[in-house]
């Protein structure tokens, strides 16, 4: 039995890097204590990856601010989901992209690996988990949806109308992103991170972009932060708003979902008009941003925050309204607050259940760490508290791009860039489905060495497998839209 | 509720003009209607959206078309949930080997005659993602194309303006 060790033993007066990241080289010993670590709640597992000829893993302890990356010398490693299970797909993932080792990993099944690239094709079955008991069927559903979304597997199993289990099988969208950044420079590396979950670009490109910044020392003017800022949050009301919209169509409340999709136009057409780009693509990038905001522009932001708050408010006070809908999404698809603290999930379904992390405020950035916004949570974790926790923070996001935009000063967007040469760097970014990670390595060419993103959904894909556990099929769109995971964020 | 139907009465119709369809395209489905000997399919069409490998941001634009303000299907366009109704395959993506037999079994299961629209810039040729090895190609070398409608995503204009061409087309 591998006693838990604390991240905090294993600090000793080390410094944080400019990313905020401590880096510590570890033997297999500790690794595998400091995975008994997570389980036993002592810290959170952040991300895991291969790199090189060696194991990386993100480790956060927020309570006390700890932010570490540790690196383990060899590809044959002892297994971190043997001790904490929502390692599992990412050593899943990581053995099929690089023939890493996880000694001990529990499900040896491969997992972006579908048996499909070209010379390493493999006619085995994909095996899923064995489910007994009388009266039970099978429904398979995907990859290909009946709705306009990303293609995955989902396999209930079902005793009439209830849910005992779902099991879902990803990776279809899998596009060989971290391989293209091997060698790439850094501007392409920006294209290439903005397309990894385009409902997350600004919050991709900033992590990149942070990532760069602290690996080169690339100064990043004022005023740039200050818009990404804006950009970021302009993406995460967009889709915030969108996605209410979309739970309350999914239980036949068009009404509501029309309000929704107006307000959410109306962000994306502001953003087209104030930074050149419906989603805000390629704006972000290493050192400042590509796209200014005019005066005319502001006046425009400043007029959607108003149009925002009020509609908020309006769709709140007709969901308040209608115990139909109500019906359908109180006490449905519950994630327990021990089960997110576990897995420690980010974003809403985090927050939903009673984890109040939120990257802007724990391990808070420019321009958070000065503006006043709250941390909204809620402790259900239901349907409803998922919906709830995105309307509060539309309000919260209003007030923070309100505080940013009274402090818009004239100056430059874009700091000078610094010669090109070797170096890390990390950063965590709070996108509006919860924190992504990206470690960046250069190497001495200035080309990127080896990029690697992990996205929320992540820790969040496999809650909604518990959350949907003794739910009637039907209701399936609602807990699955009230995540919202990203499938092309998971699958690389 | 009363709020925004007054709101509706109020401020009029959010729906935006129709746009004419947009010539490169209509010229693109001229040529697809010549060369491949295929008959127009009227003035109203089913669509399937099959993402195959897209990174989720043309789907977030082909979700905007179906908005209050775009409303694709005053024009007669709608999408479906099945291939088995549908006249017309939506794809985005650069094709992913892990995606290719379910948008060929899509393919074979939506009822002929049809059409097949590569949608944005991964879709015509990979975009960013041309060159990896997970990627299979072009949609256009999987099967036969009849319109590509190119942007990173494309704004929903576009996409209506592209979709437009479909049942404006003289064959």
């Amino acid at each position: 039995m591998t006693e838990p060790r604390a991240l905090a033993d294993l600090i000793d007066g080390r410094m944080a890097g400019p990313d905020g990241y401590m880096r510590i080289s570890v033997l297999p010993p500790i690794w595998e204590e400091l995975a008994a670590g997570c389980a036993a709640g002592l810290h959170d597992l952040s991300a895991l990856w291969a790199d090189g000829k060696g194991m990386r893993m993100a480790l956060s302890d927020s309570a006390r601010g700890l932010r570490t990356i540790i690196d383990l010398k060899a590809e044959d490693y002892p297994s971190v989901a043997r001790h904490h299970a929502p390692a599992l797909r990412l050593e899943r993932a990581m053995r099929d992209l690089y023939g890493v080792n996880p000694i001990g990993l529990p499900d040896t099944r491969p997992w972006l690996d579908h048996g499909r690239w070209p010379g390493k094709e493999s006619e085995q079955r994909y095996e899923f988990l064995p489910v007994e008991g009388e009266g039970l069927h099978q429904i398979p559903v995907g990859p290909v949806h009946a709705g306009i979304i990303e293609p995955g597997h989902f396999r209930f199993t079902a005793n009439g109308e209830t849910v005992v289990r779902l099991e879902q099988r990803l990776g279809y969208v899998h596009k060989g992103a971290e391989s293209l950044f091997v060698g790439a420079d850094i501007e392409r590396g920006t294209l290439l991170i903005g397309r990894l979950s385009g409902d997350s670009t600004v919050a991709y490109a900033w992590a990149y972009a942070h990532a760069v910044e602290a690996a080169l020392g690339w100064p990043v003017p004022p005023r740039a932060t200050l818009l990404r800022g804006v950009m970021a949050e302009l993406e995460r009301m967009a889709h915030h708003i969108g996605d209410v919209g979309a739970i309350c169509n999914d239980a036949s409340v068009i009404a509501i979902h029309a309000q929704c999709a107006l307000q959410r136009e109306d962000v994306l057409a502001t953003s087209q008009a104030c930074f050149g780009h419906r989603l805000m693509m390629d704006c972000v990038v290493p050192g400042g941003v590509a796209a200014d905001l005019s005066a005319e522009g502001i006046g425009r932001v400043r007029g959607l925050l108003g149009r925002l708050a009020t509609a908020r408010l309006e769709i709140q006070r007709v969901y308040d309204s209608m115990p139909s809908l109500q019906d359908r999404t109180v006490t449905t698809g519950i994630v327990s607050p021990a089960l997110a603290r576990q897995y420690a999930a980010g974003g809403f379904v985090g927050r939903a259940a009673g984890r109040a992390f939120d990257a802007r405020k724990v391990f808070s950035y420019g321009p958070y760490d000065t503006v006043e916004f709250d941390l909204k949570t809620r402790s259900t974790g239901d349907v409803d508290a998922r919906l709830l926790v995105r309307l509060d923070e539309i309000g919260e996001s209003v007030r923070i791009v309100g505080q940013l935009l009274d402090r818009l000063s004239p100056g430059p967007i874009r700091g000078e860039s610094p010669a090109p040469g070797e170096g890390e760097g990390a950063a965590l970014v709070e996108a509006f489905r919860g924190d992504v990670f990206v470690s960046v390595r250069l190497a001495s060419d200035g080309r990127l060495a080896r990029v690697h993103a992990r996205d929320a959904s992540w820790f969040q894909w496999p809650l909604l497998e518990a959350a949907v556990e003794g739910n009637i099929v039907a209701d399936f769109p609602l807990c699955n839209k009230s995540f919202n995971c990203s499938y092309s964020g998971a699958d690389l | 509720m009363r709020s925004f139907l007054r709101d509706a009465f109020l401020k009029g119709m959010a729906t935006m003009a129709g746009p004419a369809p947009g010539a490169p395209e209509l010229e693109e489905v001229a040529r697809a209607l010549g060369e491949r000997a295929r008959r127009r399919l009227g003035r109203s069409l089913s669509i399937r959206e099959v993402d195959a490998g897209s990174c989720n941001g043309c789907e977030l634009e082909i979700h905007a078309i179906n908005n209050p303000v775009y409303d694709i299907e005053r024009f007669g366009l709608k999408f479906v949930a099945s291939p088995r109704h549908a006249d017309v395959l939506l794809v985005t993506g650069p094709v992913t080997w892990n995606m290719r037999e379910a948008l060929l079994r899509t393919y074979n299961a939506t009822p002929s005659p049809k059409w097949v629209v590569a949608l944005g810039d991964c879709a015509a040729n990979c975009g960013v993602f041309a060159g990896s090895p997970a990627v299979v190609g072009p949609l256009a070398n999987i099967m036969p194309v009849d319109l590509h409608i190119r942007g990173c995503p494309p704004p929903p204009l576009d996409i209506v303006k592209g979709l437009l061409a479909l049942i404006e087309a003289k064959g």
